[in-house]
């Protein structure tokens, strides 16, 4: 693959609507096949990235390329795919008419255009349902046919933009297959979300936008490593208030102690609680509860972004 | 009560945030009243409407001059002797032809021919009076002129002729006196003498206006209406028809807001449809559907009531293209002002009601004043009906009806560039 252009390559995109600035010094890559996943609280710059992208808004300096092309070069809108987060379809069309608006306006026609149709229909699973209004499909019918119309053409970079908003958790899981077979074809994903889960599960990196900039990105054991760090933490409750003798030996340990409970960060899970429990043990002080987090993409946000991902 | 009070004031509040409800319910009655009482009412001296008339005097005696004199200085007629400028001194007059090429063309609805003799012969008393009969050539579509000139010949006979009057008179009593004495005929000529001096008062006395129709006799040919079976079903198919068009037209054109409100549009651009694209493919399609629902119009004008579209077939499909073209144009150009649904509902209701009203679809331009019938060229109403007046009506050669199509394909190009130059707001932000 040396010396083929990226997916995508971005460098240094700034981008403002007035005095407020979207996008600031952004640069981000996309290797071949891979899912990248973006993440921000709202108004941190995503949708405006994703819109760059999908040439649908004009950067004031920077450079973005697509496979090498401009994004609002002709190449480059075939070779892109773009899922709005909205189900930007005709309602009263049938779903075989929208994918035969959308493959058309991507320039397919014949032979080519029919084929997609019904390749996009059976993928979506809506093949017996083809002729029906689409105001008629039930929430998730709609997100996978939002999703079909987006690639009807066969792109090789697609834009993913929140896919799987208000959709019951099967239609979720059928998304999710969809995404794996886009994947499994060869294709490139930006994938923006609010699910934290979503991205830890589909995405191979993750970019964090903040401000109009990518404060973080790597694969989330990289993010959680850099960031939060890899100590685990262990929560231990007691069923009575701990003595001032086992709180000094745990104050030793590097524990806080407050009343009944007991937090402490560990390196060596399976080691240092076991010396935590042989020193209640010893001191004779029940323990109720006793839980070990592992570092999330959850904690990572929050340390980064000092806000939760759905604020 | 209160409850019921709560709902009224909700109301009132979601009227005060929606501008385009509220222009619906005031801004709008208002404008139209004030349009419709301009054009049926009239208001004032500036907007009454004069009729046009052409007159060929082949006569040339004192008393049709006299006749003319009298017709000019009628308020309500505009007298034209020449086809070119009046105030030209070596312009010639009209010919009986040219009177009749400029009815047929429209360029005035009626015109009057005075024939040879009139001046001997121009008024009779009584059942069988042998008379120079006056003739008007009308243009039938036009209801008011014939009969208002008429009435008007009647009473300028009455009031510019006295002396054609009284020798009328003598005649009558002498036939049924059984003579005047030498002398009393003498007397009588003296008197008809005096009255025969040039008058520097050629403005007749409204006062004067005798009833008692009929001194003058006239014969009126309708030369555009003799032949059509049904004359007026071709305005109202026009007139509707084009105002319906451009209803659809700014209807159809909102799938561009609803587009745009989905999302759609913005996916649609993202795609190798570029804004142009995408306007001139609506522009085809309005275009096609306006086309479509012009025909069913005529065709079924045709089968129902007559209308002669089988003839006209030519310049039907061209006044019908030119006339799709400039309305889908300004539909999209509706839509692509507003920002949403309900705007243009109230923008279109506005401007096409009121283009109608002006530009003749409700109500013919003809009988408006020339003050209003100026205005109205501002429409493409207007022109697409003096298009279709011209083809079915007047039966013109395709060649005449040339300033209509370039003024609509003109109006349809200025409309879709401000369309497209107007979309640029959901163009790359």
């Amino acid at each position: 693959m040396a010396g083929s252009p990226l997916p995508l390559e971005i460098r240094s995109l700034s981008k403002s609507f007035g005095e407020r600035r979207a996008l600031d010094g952004v640069s981000l890559d996309l290797a071949p096949g891979e899912i990248l996943g973006l993440l921000g609280p709202n108004g941190a710059g995503k949708t405006t990235l994703v819109r760059s992208v999908a040439g649908r808004v004009v950067p004031d300096a920077g450079t973005l390329r697509v496979l090498g092309f401009d994004a609002d070069d002709d190449r480059a809108r075939a070779v892109r795919g773009w899922v709005p987060q909205e189900i930007a379809l005709y309602a009263l069309l049938s779903p075989r008419e929208n994918l035969w608006t959308f493959g058309r306006y991507q320039g397919l026609s014949g032979g080519a255009l029919e084929a997609g149709i019904r390749a996009s229909l059976g993928w979506i699973d809506l093949a017996d349902r083809e002729n029906e209004k689409t105001d008629r499909l039930s929430g998730g019918m709609k997100r996978r046919l939002n999703i079909a119309a987006g690639t009807i053409h066969g792109p090789k970079v697609l834009l993913l933009d929140e896919p799987t908003v208000g959709v019951d958790p099967q239609s979720r899981e059928r998304i999710y297959a969809m995404i794996g077979e886009l994947k499994g074809r060869g294709v490139s994903l930006v994938y923006t979300t609010h699910y934290m889960e979503e991205a830890e599960r589909l995405c191979d990196r993750i970019a964090i936008i903040d401000h109009g900039k990518i404060i973080a990105s790597g694969t989330k054991d990289e993010l959680v490593r850099k960031t939060v760090g890899t100590r685990q933490a262990v929560a231990l409750d007691a069923a009575q208030a701990i003595p001032p003798a086992l709180a000094e030996k745990l104050g030793r340990l590097g524990a806080a102690v407050d009343g009944t409970g007991v937090r402490l960060s560990v390196e060596d899970p399976a080691g240092e609680i076991r010396t935590l429990l042989e020193l209640f043990h010893a001191e004779n002080v029940p323990v109720r509860d006793l839980t070990l987090k592992t570092p999330t993409l959850e904690q990572v946000f929050l340390q980064l972004t000092g806000r939760e991902l759905r604020e | 009560m209160s409850m019921v009070l709560a709902v009224a004031k909700n109301r009132l509040m979601n009227l005060k945030r929606d501008r385009a409800a509220f222009v619906l319910a005031f801004v709008l009655p208002v404008a139209f009243f004030t349009i419709f009482a301009s054009i049926f009412a009239g208001s004032g001296r500036a907007t009454t409407r004069k009729v046009s008339v052409a007159i060929v005097d082949e006569d040339g005696s004192e008393t049709s001059r006299r006749f003319v004199a009298g017709l000019k200085a009628e308020p309500g007629l505009s007298v034209g002797l020449k086809p070119g400028p009046e105030n030209d001194p070596i312009g010639p007059f009209y010919t009986a032809a040219q009177a009749e090429q400029a009815v047929r063309k429209g360029e005035v609805p009626v015109a009057l021919i005075i024939p040879k003799g009139f001046g001997e012969n121009a008024i009779g008393f009584g059942p069988g009076a042998n008379r120079a009969r006056l003739q008007i050539l009308a243009d039938s579509s036009d209801p008011v002129a014939p009969p208002m000139l008429n009435g008007l010949l009647q009473k300028v006979a009455m009031t510019s002729m006295p002396a054609a009057m009284a020798r009328s008179g003598l005649a009558e009593l002498e036939k049924w006196s059984g003579g005047l004495t030498p002398e009393q005929k003498a007397r009588m000529d003296q008197a008809i003498g005096a009255i025969e001096k040039p008058s520097d008062d050629a403005e007749p006395s409204a006062g004067k206006a005798a009833g008692g129709g009929g001194l003058v006799a006239v014969e009126t040919r309708d030369i555009l209406g003799e032949t059509k079976k049904n004359p007026t079903v071709t305005f109202y198919a026009a007139g509707l028809g084009v105002m319906f068009l451009l209803f659809s037209a700014a209807g159809a054109g909102g799938a561009l807001i609803e587009e745009a409100e989905s999302g759609t549009l913005d996916r649609i651009l993202a795609t190798r449809v570029s804004m142009t694209r995408l306007l001139l493919g609506k522009l085809l399609y309005l275009s096609c559907v306006g086309v479509a629902q012009l025909t069913l119009m005529f065709v079924w004008g045709a089968i129902l009531f007559g209308l002669e579209l089988w003839s006209h077939i030519p310049g039907f499909v061209i006044m019908a293209l030119a006339t799709a073209l400039a309305s889908s144009a300004f539909g999209l150009m509706l839509a692509s002002v507003c920002h949403s649904r309900m705007q243009l509902v109230a923008l279109s209701n506005l401007s096409i009601l009121l283009m109608s009203a002006l530009g003749g679809s409700l109500f013919p331009r003809f009988l408006m004043s020339e003050k209003l019938q100026k205005i109205g060229l501002i429409t493409l109403n207007a022109w697409a009906l003096d298009g279709f007046q011209k083809i079915f009506w007047r039966d013109e050669p395709l060649w005449a009806i040339w300033p209509q199509v370039a003024v609509l394909a003109l109006l349809g190009a200025v409309f879709f560039l401000i369309a497209r130059r107007v979309a640029q707001k959901w163009e790359s932000a």
